[in-house]
């Protein structure tokens, strides 16, 4: 595995395979496209389930040695006898922890909760936490996460602007970036997990990380068309297309790198100690650094593709590409690129990658055997572009 | 290529790291020894058990709170927690207006009282004054006598009667005649909530001057306040004793029993005259004379909104007629009174000044006081969650058992994928981990940084950043090997590209975790601190230990030569021989790429 998966990565780095990313590009935006009006419609139908934290409430939790199979019935007494019995919520979380949730009780009757909750499962006091939250905590927390998300955003933009001295790659950053907002709350709205002020947290790293990974990413599309830029050789979306290539075993060994620890957050958490700052934090990162992964690959690039598409040096630059790359072709006696070809890789691309044969390319002087001895090389036609 | 300038370079950044990392623990061991340190991180609530109340203030139709008011009423929070005996207390701003009190323990109810309790100023009427120490002999049954005489009861109350004047039957009857008036002028004071006190006297001192024919306490200055349970109360009081103000009941339309802020007097106050909020401002400075020039009294100048000058007129009228101490205005805040001065005029323009023999800082004290209980800042428990520590330390727990997994895994994935070049990576993380456990802890001591689950959590995030720059850097080594160069070349070339990458990677997570950590609420800031702090150790980390570790390896054989197993053969990665393109460039192989793009124009 470990050998192939490493000639996988060199295949892809000198472009012998090649996963056609930009060139397939409107099938990327179809399907996103998909998934982002499945999650608006999941949000507007289901909406997203508030957590405790935006509802206002009462909460308690009891850590028991160990828990009694009658824990539900215990609980509602011990509560009953404080408060009305109805509107409390009893979920047994982790092994042996028990959650009560109730309306939103004063300071006093909380104290008194707090003591009969503890008496009724016999353990002493300090194992029983209280908390109260009232509504607005979690309104003011998103509010302020939210500022806060509109201000990064910009100083994010600018950031990039500069450094990568175009604003068509941040705003293709941006563009990935809203792509996955909407389509991991879609994912929290459809699944309905819960949503309680660390998921909004997780939100905010999963913008970063997905930024961060689109940037890694961008940074090898400059390096490439820049030089594309100089020498002419290649496409600008060629050039693009090939730094996809080149890092994507990087952006494999990331995602998965940093989704090994959240994974086990998210199972050792979810196992032992349930819905809690861990949990939610780790879901949400799971989800988004997953979906964040892949807009940097399927999203950001063919975006700024796209949006670079009509400049006037990218289409100098493609003609003067196309023009070499003919020339090329031509020397080594060979098949020159048409438009027609773009249909053969289209046939594999279910199985995600394209195989070409070693030499079959144009550039390669050393040719694959099979190619030598192979059937006579298709006729010469001139490209679309010279038609 | 393998020029000695790198390895210098490396040795040096090499040197630099340990030096960094001696110092961290020298200055952690010393913390320990000669201060108040500890060899592990300060822990947050969440995790090692306690209460955190987040105290919203209570605002009226969106009116701003100012940062210069948040941290006045910071301040007088933590003179209160502190004064309820509570150690290791936080009280911290959060945000523009929110007020956060950490408490490591959970506390009685009394402490949470006197946290959320309001603290709004008041202006009330003076109806009785006495020393703050109770005489033992007042026994409780004269104050039910006192009042059935029909005279004001402070006069036959023993611990009262050094100081209250009685009242006269003739004061009595102009009292309530100007009361008549007032309560018409003035909407505000309303003796409603009183049942008790409008129950209770059926022997009131005033049933026949007052006209009304209710037995009910007419104004704010009116002695019927004084109803036997107030009498009772006032009598227990010990001013002396710090709790004894715990259970005070301080309600704005009822008579208030309490002392004054030093203890040393006591006091019956009427239901509220004119409240704090009608203070536009207060000023603390030397009185000057008519003639303008400034005197040696230090005065404190209040300035009253329209509504708050009528209502302070009006009781000034009433009051500068009435005998001492009725003539007395309390100003209370926290159900303490601060000052009671006499009124020696009405005090028609709302712009009343207070004099008793203040020092300058004193007054200026007592006039923030003021401007501040003038602010609408009465708090509401936005959130109170107590921890069990029970719990907290079963979060930390899994939450370690979980990051272990996580890092195991980390090592096993990049010992697979980089073969022994992961065990580069694996002793940065672990310099990582270090450096981090060292700047955390040291945090702890010195600037009380507290490490809660959300910190925990970015804390094991972080290990996949920090892996990540290592990946983009092993990447960019292996692409230049793929171009032929040797591997000391390809290390040195990667890195000069892999760097800008890790730069800029970094300095968007940078950037996240400074506007999360000044933007967001105080849960989110755990998180982004240590977000923050892991990137810039990441940084640390890359440019002083994994590139100056890589640099020294290419030295070693077992690299150099690309062995099966370093991760780095260049066999394995395909690389083309002589593919030198001239002028110090490598050629790639070039891409067949031109297939996947159509040729479309």
């Amino acid at each position: 595995m470990s050998t192939s998966f490493s000639d996988f990565g060199n295949d892809l780095y000198t472009g012998k395979r090649s996963i056609p990313v930009v060139a397939k590009r409107r099938s990327f935006y179809l399907g996103s496209l998909v998934l982002i009006v499945v999650a608006v419609l999941g949000l507007t139908v289901q909406g997203l389930n508030l957590g405790l934290e935006f509802r206002g409430g009462s909460e308690f939790r009891i850590a028991t040695g160990s828990t009694p199979s009658d824990y539900e019935q215990t609980a509602r007494q011990a509560v009953g006898a404080a408060e009305d019995a109805s509107g409390v919520n009893v979920t047994l979380v982790g092994t042996n922890t028990v959650r009560v949730q109730t309306e939103k009780l004063t300071d006093t009757d909380s104290q008194q909760v707090r003591g009969e909750l503890a008496q009724a499962f016999g353990v002493p006091e300090e194992n029983v936490s209280a908390t109260f939250i009232g509504p607005s905590w979690g309104a003011s927390v998103s509010g302020q996460a939210l500022r806060a998300l509109l201000i990064f955003l910009v100083a994010v933009v600018i950031m990039l602007s500069i450094y990568f001295r175009n604003w068509k790659m941040a705003a293709a950053s941006l563009v990935a970036l809203v792509h996955d907002l909407v389509i991991t709350v879609g994912i929290y709205s459809l699944s309905g997990f819960e949503i309680s002020p660390a998921t909004m947290i997780g939100f905010l790293t999963v913008l970063g990380y997905s930024l961060y990974d689109t940037v890694v990413v961008f940074d090898k599309v400059r390096e490439n068309t820049n030089e594309a830029f100089a020498n002419g050789r290649m496409t600008f979306a060629q050039a693009a297309n090939l730094a996809v290539n080149q890092t994507m075993v990087r952006s494999i060994n990331t995602t998965v790198i940093g989704l090994l620890p959240i994974a086990a957050v998210l199972a050792v958490g979810s196992v032992f100690l349930g819905p809690g700052v861990l949990v939610d934090l780790s879901l949400v990162l799971f989800v988004g650094i997953l979906v964040g992964a892949y807009s940097s690959i399927f999203i950001a690039t063919p975006v700024l593709v796209s949006l670079r598409r009509n400049e006037e040096k990218v289409v100098d630059l493609e003609k003067r590409a196309l023009r070499h790359q003919t020339k090329k072709a031509k020397d080594a006696g060979e098949a020159v690129p048409t438009s027609g070809d773009a249909a053969a890789p289209a046939a594999s691309v279910a199985a995600g990658q394209v195989d070409r044969v070693e030499g079959a390319t144009l550039t390669g002087r050393t040719v694959h055997e099979y190619a030598r001895s192979g059937p006579r090389n298709q006729p010469r036609r001139t490209p679309k572009s010279k038609r | 290529m393998a020029s000695t300038a790198p390895r210098t370079a490396a040795r040096r950044a090499l040197i630099a790291l340990t030096v960094l990392v001696v110092a961290l623990g020298g200055v952690l061991t010393g913390s320990v020894v000669w201060g108040d340190g500890q060899t592990t991180p300060k822990l947050g609530l969440d995790l090692e058990g306690g209460t955190q109340i987040i105290l919203e203030p209570r605002v009226t139709n969106g009116q701003a709170v100012s940062a210069e008011s948040l941290a006045q009423a910071r301040d007088i929070i933590v003179q209160r927690v502190d004064s309820n005996g509570v150690s290791g207390a936080e009280v911290t701003t959060q945000g523009e207006s929110n007020i956060v009190v950490s408490i490591p323990e959970i506390p009685t109810q009394a402490v949470r009282n006197a946290i959320s309790q309001s603290s709004q100023m008041q202006f009330r009427a003076v109806l009785a004054i006495g020393s703050g120490i109770p005489v033992p002999t007042g026994s409780p049954s004269a104050a039910p006598s006192a009042s059935a005489s029909g005279s004001a009861s402070p006069s036959a109350s023993p611990s009262a009667g050094s100081t209250a004047s009685p009242a006269p039957s003739a004061s009595s009857t102009q009292n309530s005649a100007v009361n008549e008036a007032l309560t018409a002028a003035s909407p505000s004071p309303s003796p409603s909530g009183s049942a008790s006190a409008s129950a209770s006297p059926s022997a009131s001192p005033s049933p026949s001057a007052s006209g009304s024919g209710s037995a009910a306490p007419s104004g704010p200055t009116d002695l019927a306040w004084i109803t036997p349970e107030v009498q009772q109360a006032y009598d227990a009081l010990n001013c002396a004793d710090p709790k004894a103000l715990e259970t005070v009941r301080d309600v704005a339309a009822e008579p208030l029993v309490t002392c004054s802020e030093d203890g040393s007097t006591k006091y019956i106050l009427g239901p509220v005259a004119v409240s704090g909020d009608k203070i536009t401002d207060a000023t603390a400075g030397y009185q000057s004379n008519p003639q303008g020039a400034v005197t040696s009294t230090v005065e404190i100048a209040l300035t009253f909104n329209s509504e708050g000058a009528r209502q302070y007129a009006d009781i000034s009228r009433t009051m500068v007629g009435l005998p001492s101490p009725q003539n007395q205005l309390a100003t209370v805040l926290d159900s303490r009174v601060i000052v009671a001065p006499q009124f020696n005029e009405a005090i028609p323009n709302g712009r009343a000044s207070i004099t008793g023999g203040f020092t300058l800082a004193g007054a200026k004290e007592i006039a923030d006081q003021l401007k501040f209980g003038a602010l609408p800042l009465s708090f509401e428990e936005q959130s109170s969650v107590d921890i069990s520590p029970t719990l907290g330390g079963e979060q930390l727990r899994y939450g370690f058992v979980a990051g272990l997994i996580g890092l195991l895994l980390v090592v096993v994935y990049s010992l697979f994928q980089y073969r022994m070049l992961g065990f580069v990576t694996i002793s940065s993380i672990v310099v990582a981990g270090l450096l981090t456990y060292l700047a955390i802890t040291v945090l702890g001591w010195a600037q009380n940084f507290r490490l809660d689950m959300a910190g925990v959590t970015g804390l094991i995030v972080a290990i996949g950043f920090t892996a990540d720059s290592f990946i983009v850097y092993f990447e960019r080594v292996r692409d230049e090997l793929r171009e032929g160069r040797s591997l000391a070349s390809a290390v040195e070339t990667g890195w000069n590209r892999a760097k800008r990458t890790v730069l800029i990677a970094d300095g968007v997570n940078f950037l996240a975790a400074i506007v999360l950590y000044l933007l967001a609420s105080s849960s989110v800031r755990g998180f982004a601190f240590t977000l923050g702090l892991t990137t810039l150790i990441d940084l640390l980390v890359v440019f002083w230990f994994t590139h100056p570790l890589l640099t020294l390896l290419t030295r070693v054989p077992f690299f150099r030569d690309g062995h099966r197993f370093s991760g780095l053969d260049p066999r394995k990665l395909g690389a083309k021989k002589r593919s030198y393109a001239g002028r110090g460039r490598f050629t790639p192989v070039e891409p067949s790429a031109p297939a996947t793009e159509g040729s479309r124009a």
